[in-house]
């Protein structure tokens, strides 16, 4: 640190010396340009506190007055720009500063470098309206330079600060005369691409602060489209895209004719043209747009799909005749046979040019772009237009089924998806279904994945397509048997959407003849399953169908609605007892009324402060039985459930551990109710972990609750040990870490302090001071007193709880075959488990075997390996590799999935920001290792793999 | 005014045999070299014969361009270079140096080997001229001499496929030799900068086509292969090209690999085998895929492509063979063409069972891709070649009605002359320059502004500078000329002779500078402007008084 005295002869007004002064020292020392220069290059390294701004920036600009180097000068003028940004320091002192020092700047570098400051300092007094004013007219007067820095920046200045509505107040008129389109669209003629680049990115930086852009730029714009550099009609094409949403009902004439379109159908038709373009960044950007533009007439969205109907080269076929091409041989026929393209019709000169540049083809083009971004692209903004017209949907549909056919897996992916997302306007023809289903024989699981999903919504038309679906699906089958489980779900949204085709299949599909009995086929074969997945799903809603079943149908009826209950429904069967009893409650219990039953219950819970313990624990008991199975009942409200139970059980526990009579017993018989009350801490340990870590949704309040639960766990822990240990050693350590854990707790739930009124920790924090000064032994008994004494909780109902789960669906668990492989070498394992509402798998989620002598791996998958079908859904497909020495007989390993958490990821933390900052300052001193706790929390049933490793054979 | 002009020796309304001269700003170019498929006789090779009747050809061409290696763009190389003469330069890219040799020798082959043809170039031939060849790289400006320059440009059609810009001084030509504009499995798509020269050459073979999405073609090609192979077939796919068996060999490879099938596919070994290992190193000429990820894999090392021995035709179950190509006469032709009954040696007649089906894979630009890369490059004028002079036609109209610009499509041995407003770049001194912008009222760059200086034509080289520097250094003093009357004269001879009069008149009292009567001829009708004209020096002094 300099002391102040040292500052050579030069006056300043500083508060606080340390920063500024030392830079000042520094700055005078340079003897040089480039001394100063590196000066300035290391000061610009550290952080400058808010209130030494000011200083810092006095002295900047001082020294940028005197130093002759236009490098120093740009330095410092970005300097100030960086400056200017520190949060907590008032920018208004010093715009007058920098604008001086503008007006007497000959450098173009130096001239480009203040005015960016000014944008900054600008953009941080955008509600200062003079100033705004002020600013754009100094924007204004140095677009006129020679450099095209600085027109860009004069450029950006005002399109970040260009007044949007004509002034209100009087004072302002005059300044405000100016039109701040007009000054920007002048420039779009500029000589300087990057200028012309700048002057239209300042355009659409007017319409995003809310400007209103004027519709004369439309054609302004349409000339940018034809420049000569990429930048200028990447940005033409958003803008002609802005102008377009804008304006899309006005009328623009057509050159070259005297007719008049629509301007959206005209913008649509050039940013189409655009997709043709040279570079493909444009077109990556042109054929992105192409899907936004939802107002576009039939006639044009139905051109792009067709290369023929080009304007120049007319060959006009009627609407008519095209679609009916199309309908009836599924495909376009060129090239097929010899002199097939001698040239036909003579050219009709009088056609009209309907669009000078043409939308036809576009999406022809773009789906067959070089580059996979710009497929892409055009895929899902052919999607997003067959979402919005039903008539387009069916026209596109054979080009979006060709993608299927890409050289990337992104984009065949990418169109299946986007195939699905507008099948509800689709119906399939035979031919088309056959495309679609030649894919099913793709060796990628996620293109077979996605496809079966794609089938789940896709209408079909006729028996033949239902049963050549059927076919395809089984053959996918037999080929990839691991595709089971997402098969039969296909089927079972096949055969629910189209009973009535799946009709008369039936006799076919069961075999059954009328005459002769026909063997019984095997229950357990996958490919029978399916398709009696298909025809019960169908029989749901076709009363008719079961007269069509054998005998044998019914008992296979019963079996498959016991073991696969997800995918067979309850069917009205002549002749059998319905079970409607679950059904009729389900549908009585409806969500809202349950709900109320949980809160009901939690209510009833709250009396158990004026009941005898064993009155309370009853009623705890009777509370967490109801809650448990109405999770059963109910799965909405399952997360909801269980996570009540689970608390209250906690609280069960601790009430347990807590009996009058169990602490009133003498000192030597300690030991038995020493290790029952041991127990139930360490399981209230283990549940409130599994509460904060293993359910989703929870507020802060419910953090706060458990950790409250927790500390009470821990407090009877400590009462614990300190009965039972002799030493005062672990007794001073273990009370020390306590107290620490009391004193963070209002830190972490500073806002939820006012819901723990009478609780354990509060009343802890209030005898806080004495609990530090006195002895561990004291302290255990004011513990103990508290602890006894303290209200019990209530839980909020907490509004949207999930609860994590997964499900091991591979591998399967029933083959008896082992796995066998040399010992010492790798075998891999495939694992598929699909997962439920956890956040972060990819940190979080590991995969543990348990080998036979009690070894246990932790292995974690790779991120790529899990996949997001949907929200809170996940899916892990993964291999792990085990290893083991010699057996002689196979044995089980176990395999299951772990959560793994670590306090230090608390919830509480993540919550509030603004509080864990605080908790950071204040934390620097403390060892941070002691408060974090891992873990692991089970998260799936294990399952059991039978391995064989062999000795290796010399 | 200056020309540029062009004629083909071959693909002038033609196909096959591509040969175009080009002359450009006093410089003569060859533009690919190639033969004809269709004939046998001399007319196989472009006539050299016009260039000059007699000795090498090198004094009359600056340079040869070769656009890519199919033999009917290269096949007369070395009949041209070594046989008639030309010890030139000929320029190519690194991957049609590398094949084109493997073709020529494999043409050679036929016709001399097969054939039985004599008078025909040996290897040592081919060897010659290709030490002859020098390699360019994409977007490489390669300088032929001082003032010809060439760049080439991507041109997707086959490995190695470019389309070249000559340019001399401010013209340009630009030569699209074959190319595609929509890529395909293993090429990208042709691009070119706008760079506006004043003719441009294209091809023109699918003239009157637009062709539909290539992805119903592949899918339909893969759709029949599967078939045939489920129901357990064999399927021979001849295909006509180097390039397009790459193509096909990658769609099938892929398809294989993603639908996880183990029918064998065999190719037939030669020449496409040879060329393989070229495609495999020029990566960097591919598209986006292959180039993205060779590093894992590169696509060309196929894993199901196995090369063809014939004692595996009989071997049962499913596969694919990719024979080589159908000429005319061979049996595939036949078949091709729809025969149902083949005559084979020894009397015997053999039905054909099999189904027959074309498929167009071809890699040509369609009459849409033509217009779009016109469109892109924006030039002057267009020529077409290299394609059936009916549809030429049609697309020639179609050019000329929507761009506006002429369009040339010359027969073999025609001569088109491109009339071109090049540019004369004129040095003008800085002083001059900024100097007298200082005059205007606001300078202002987009509006052309008055100036007041000479312009002196001295050994070639054009300068502009201010009277004053002008006068200096041709040694004269300045003279001024004073407009102070206007003299009426009633005279009734005619114009001409009233000149003279007063000429001579005028000659008798010895004034110091008497323009000659043609001058004020010139200039007496617009009085505003006076000019004084010294015809030694060619020093013209304008200046305006208006």
């Amino acid at each position: 640190q300099q002391p102040h005295e040292e500052i050579p002869a030069k006056k300043l007004r500083l508060t606080k010396p340390s920063k500024s002064a030392a830079l000042h020292i520094d700055l005078c020392k340079s003897t040089n340009s480039t001394e100063a220069l590196q000066y300035l290059l290391q000061f610009a390294k550290k952080p400058v506190e808010a209130e030494s701004v000011e200083g810092v920036v006095r002295i900047l600009l001082d020294h940028y007055y005197k130093e002759n180097e236009s490098s120093v000068r740009l330095k410092i003028a970005s300097l100030i720009g960086l400056l200017s940004k520190t949060s907590g320091f008032a920018v208004d002192c010093i715009i007058d500063d920098v604008i001086i020092a503008l007006n007497n700047e000959k450098s173009h570098h130096v001239l480009a470098q203040l005015l960016d400051t000014i944008l900054v300092i600008g953009i941080q007094l955008q509600d200062n309206l003079p100033l705004s004013f002020r600013l754009v007219e100094i924007g204004c007067k140095h677009l006129a330079d020679t450099s095209h820095m600085v027109r860009n920046k004069c450029l950006q200045l005002i399109g970040c600060l260009g007044s949007l509505d004509k002034p209100v107040m009087k004072e302002l008129e005059n300044l405000a005369a100016r039109d701040v389109q007009k000054i920007i669209s002048d420039s779009f003629t500029d000589q300087d691409p990057r200028v012309r680049t700048a002057a239209m990115k300042a355009m659409l930086q007017l319409h995003e602060r809310g400007m209103k852009l004027q519709q004369i730029i439309y054609c302004q714009a349409c000339k940018a489209l034809s420049d000569d550099y990429e930048q200028v009609r990447s940005v033409a094409v958003q803008l002609v895209w802005v102008l377009s949403q804008l304006y899309p009902d006005s009328i623009v004439p057509i050159p070259s004719s005297n007719e008049e379109i629509r301007l959206v159908d005209d913008a649509f038709g050039k940013v189409c043209h655009m997709v043709n373009d040279g570079s493909w960044l444009v077109r990556v950007q042109a054929a992105k747009l192409l899907g936004s533009m939802r107002q576009v007439s039939v006639q044009f969205l139905e051109q792009t799909l067709d290369k023929k109907l080009m304007s120049d080269l007319k060959r006009k076929r009627s609407a008519h005749e095209r679609a009916k091409e199309l309908y009836t041989s599924g495909e376009f026929s060129s090239g097929r046979k010899w002199g097939d393209d001698a040239p036909k019709e003579a050219v009709d000169t009088y056609t009209v040019n309907l669009i000078n540049s043409g939308a036809c083809g576009a999406f022809v083009h773009g789906l067959e772009d070089e580059m996979y971004e710009v497929r892409n692209a055009a895929v899902e903004s052919l999607c997003m237009l067959a979402q919005a017209s039903a008539s387009f949907a069916e026209k596109c549909l054979d080009f979006l089924v060709d993608m299927f056919n890409d050289e990337i897996e992104e984009v065949r992916l990418g169109s299946i998806h986007a195939l699905r997302k507008i099948s509800c306007h689709i119906r399939l023809r035979e031919d088309q279904l056959d495309t679609v289903l030649a894919v099913l024989e793709d060796s990628s699981r996620d293109i077979r994945e996605a496809l079966h999903e794609l089938v789940c919504y896709t209408n079909v038309s006729t028996k033949d397509g239902i049963h050549l679906a059927l076919v395809e699906l089984l053959k996918n089958l037999a080929k990839y048997p691991t595709d089971r489980n997402s098969i039969w779900k296909c089927l079972k949204y096949l055969g629910s959407r189209h009973p009535t085709l799946v009709l008369p299949l039936v006799p076919e599909l069961l075999s059954t003849h009328p005459y002769f009995d026909t063997p019984e086929p095997d229950m357990d074969d996958p490919a029978y399953i399916a398709v009696l997945v298909l025809v019960f799903n169908a029989a749901k809603t076709c009363p008719t169908m079961s007269a069509l079943f054998s005998d044998h149908t019914f008992r296979h009826y019963a079996y498959l609605r016991d073991s696969l209950s997800h995918l067979v429904p309850a069917l009205q069967l002549p002749g059998r007892k319905m079970v409607t009893v679950s059904d009729s409650t389900k549908l009585a219990l409806s969500e809202d009324s349950s709900r109320h039953f949980v809160q009901q219950s939690l209510d009833r819970v709250q009396n158990i402060q004026h009941l005898d313990a064993q009155g309370a624990q009853d009623l705890l008991k009777l509370t967490i039985r109801d809650l448990q199975r109405l999770g059963e009942l109910q799965p909405e409200l399952a997360g909801i459930a269980e996570f009540s139970a689970t608390y209250l059980e906690c609280q069960l526990l601790l009430m347990k551990s807590l009996q009058e009579k169990l602490w009133n017993v003498a000192a030597p018989l300690y030991l038995k109710q020493n290790a029952m009350a041991a127990a139930a801490a360490k399981k209230i340990l283990e549940h409130t972990y599994k509460l904060e870590f293993l359910y989703s949704g929870l507020e802060s309040r419910h953090v706060a609750i458990i950790h409250h639960m927790r500390l009470q766990a821990k407090a009877l822990q400590l009462i614990l040990t300190a009965r039972t240990t002799r030493g005062m050693e672990t007794l001073i350590n273990m009370c020390e870490m306590f107290l620490q854990e009391i004193e963070t707790f209002p830190r972490y739930f500073a806002s939820e302090l006012q819901y723990l009124q009478e609780s354990f920790v509060e009343k802890l924090l209030e005898v806080m001071p004495r609990l530090l000064a006195c002895k561990p032994a004291e302290v255990v008994k004011i513990l103990q007193t508290t602890l006894r004494h303290s209200n019990f909780l209530l839980l909020e109902l907490p509004a949207q709880v999930h609860r994590a789960s997964a499900t091991i669906i591979e591998p399967t668990g029933e083959s008896d075959n082992p796995l066998r492989f040399t010992s010492g070498l790798v075998v891999a394992l495939d694992v598929d488990a699909t997962l439920e509402h956890v956040q972060e798998p990819q940190t979080t989620v590991k995969v543990q075997i348990m080998y036979p002598d009690g070894q246990a791996h932790i292995i974690h998958p790779k991120p790529a390996d899990f996949r997001n079908p949907g929200p809170g859904r996940h899916r892990l497909i993964t291999q792990v590799y085990l290893s083991h020495t010699a057996w002689t007989e196979p044995c089980q390993i176990e395999v299951r999935l772990l959560l793994a958490y670590s306090s230090s990821w608390s919830r509480a933390s993540s919550l509030s920001a603004v509080c864990r900052a605080a908790w950071n300052d204040s934390m620097d001193g403390l060892p941070q290792t002691d408060s974090v706790i891992e873990g692991t929390i089970n998260l799936s049933k294990q399952v059991k793999v039978y391995l064989m490793p062999k000795p290796a054979r010399r | 005014m200056p020309e540029i002009k062009v004629t083909p020796l071959g693909a002038g309304q033609d196909v096959g045999r591509s040969c175009i001269l080009v002359s450009i700003g006093g410089k003569n170019v060859m533009l690919d070299c190639g033969m004809h498929m269709g004939y046998n006789d001399d007319r196989r090779f472009p006539d050299f014969s016009y260039i000059t009747q007699n000795g090498r050809l090198t004094e009359f061409l600056d340079c040869v361009i070769i656009s890519h290696f199919h033999l009917d763009h290269c096949g007369a190389l070395p009949y041209m270079s070594e046989m008639i003469g030309y010890d030139g330069p000929i320029y190519m890219t690194h991957p049609t140096k590398a094949i084109c040799p493997i073709l020529l020798e494999d043409y050679r082959k036929i016709t001399v080997d097969k054939k039985g043809e004599t008078n025909f170039f040996t290897s040592q031939m081919i060897k010659d001229c290709m030490k002859k060849v020098v390699a360019v790289h994409l977007h490489q400006t390669v300088q032929v001499d001082d003032e010809l320059e060439i760049k080439a440009y991507y041109a997707g059609h086959v490995l190695g496929a470019a389309m070249v810009q000559i340019r001399v001084g401010s013209e340009s030509v630009v030569y699209t030799g074959d190319y595609n504009m929509t890529p395909d499995r293993h090429l990208g798509a042709a691009w070119i900068d706008k760079c506006r020269p004043d003719l441009f050459i294209s091809e023109s073979t699918y003239a009157t086509t637009i062709r539909d999405s290539k992805r119903c073609r592949e899918r339909d090609f893969l759709k029949k292969v599967h078939d045939a192979i489920e129901r357990g077939g064999k399927v021979l796919i001849p295909v006509f090209a180097l390039g397009r068996a790459q193509e096909l060999c990658i769609l099938l490879e892929t398809f294989w690999e993603r639908m996880n099938l183990k029918a064998p596919i065999y190719f037939s070994t030669g020449l496409t085998e040879k060329a393989n290992h070229y495609y495999k190193l020029f990566i960097t000429w591919t598209n986006q895929k292959i180039r993205k990820t060779f590093v894992q894999r590169n696509m060309f090392e196929f894993k199901h492509i196995k090369p063809f021995d014939r004692t595996y035709a009989d071997n049962p179950g499913p596969m694919v063979i990719m024979p080589g190509y159908c000429v005319q006469g061979t049996v595939g032709h036949k078949i091709l063409s729809g025969q149902r009954k083949l005559e084979m040696e020894g009397r015997q007649t053999l039905e054909v069972k099999m189904q027959v089906e074309y498929m167009s894979f071809s890699a040509h630009a369609d009459a849409k891709g033509i217009m779009q890369l016109i469109r892109q490059v924006e030039p002057q004028n267009v020529l077409l070649v290299h394609g059936e002079a009916k549809k030429m036609g049609f697309l020639k109209e179609k050019i000329e009605q929507e761009f506006s610009i002429n369009c040339y499509m010359p027969a073999n041995g025609e001569t088109v002359a491109i009339v071109t407003n090049p540019n004369i770049p004129v040095d003008i001194s800085l002083g001059l320059l900024k100097g007298d912008s200082t005059l205007g009222p606001v300078p202002d760059p987009k509006k052309p502004k008055l100036m007041h200086g000479t312009l002196i034509i001295k050994d070639n080289s054009l300068r502009l500078v201010s009277p004053d520097q002008a006068v200096k250094e041709l040694g004269l003093s300045e003279h001024h000329l004073r407009y102070t009357c206007k003299v009426q004269i009633q005279d009734h001879h005619s114009e001409q002779d009233t000149l003279n009069r007063i000429y001579n008149h005028l000659k008798n009292f010895g004034s110091a500078v008497i323009p000659s009567p043609v001058w004020w001829c010139r200039f007496l009708p617009h009085l505003g402007l006076l000019c004084t004209g010294i015809d030694s020096h060619s020093v013209i002094s304008f200046c305006a008084i208006a």
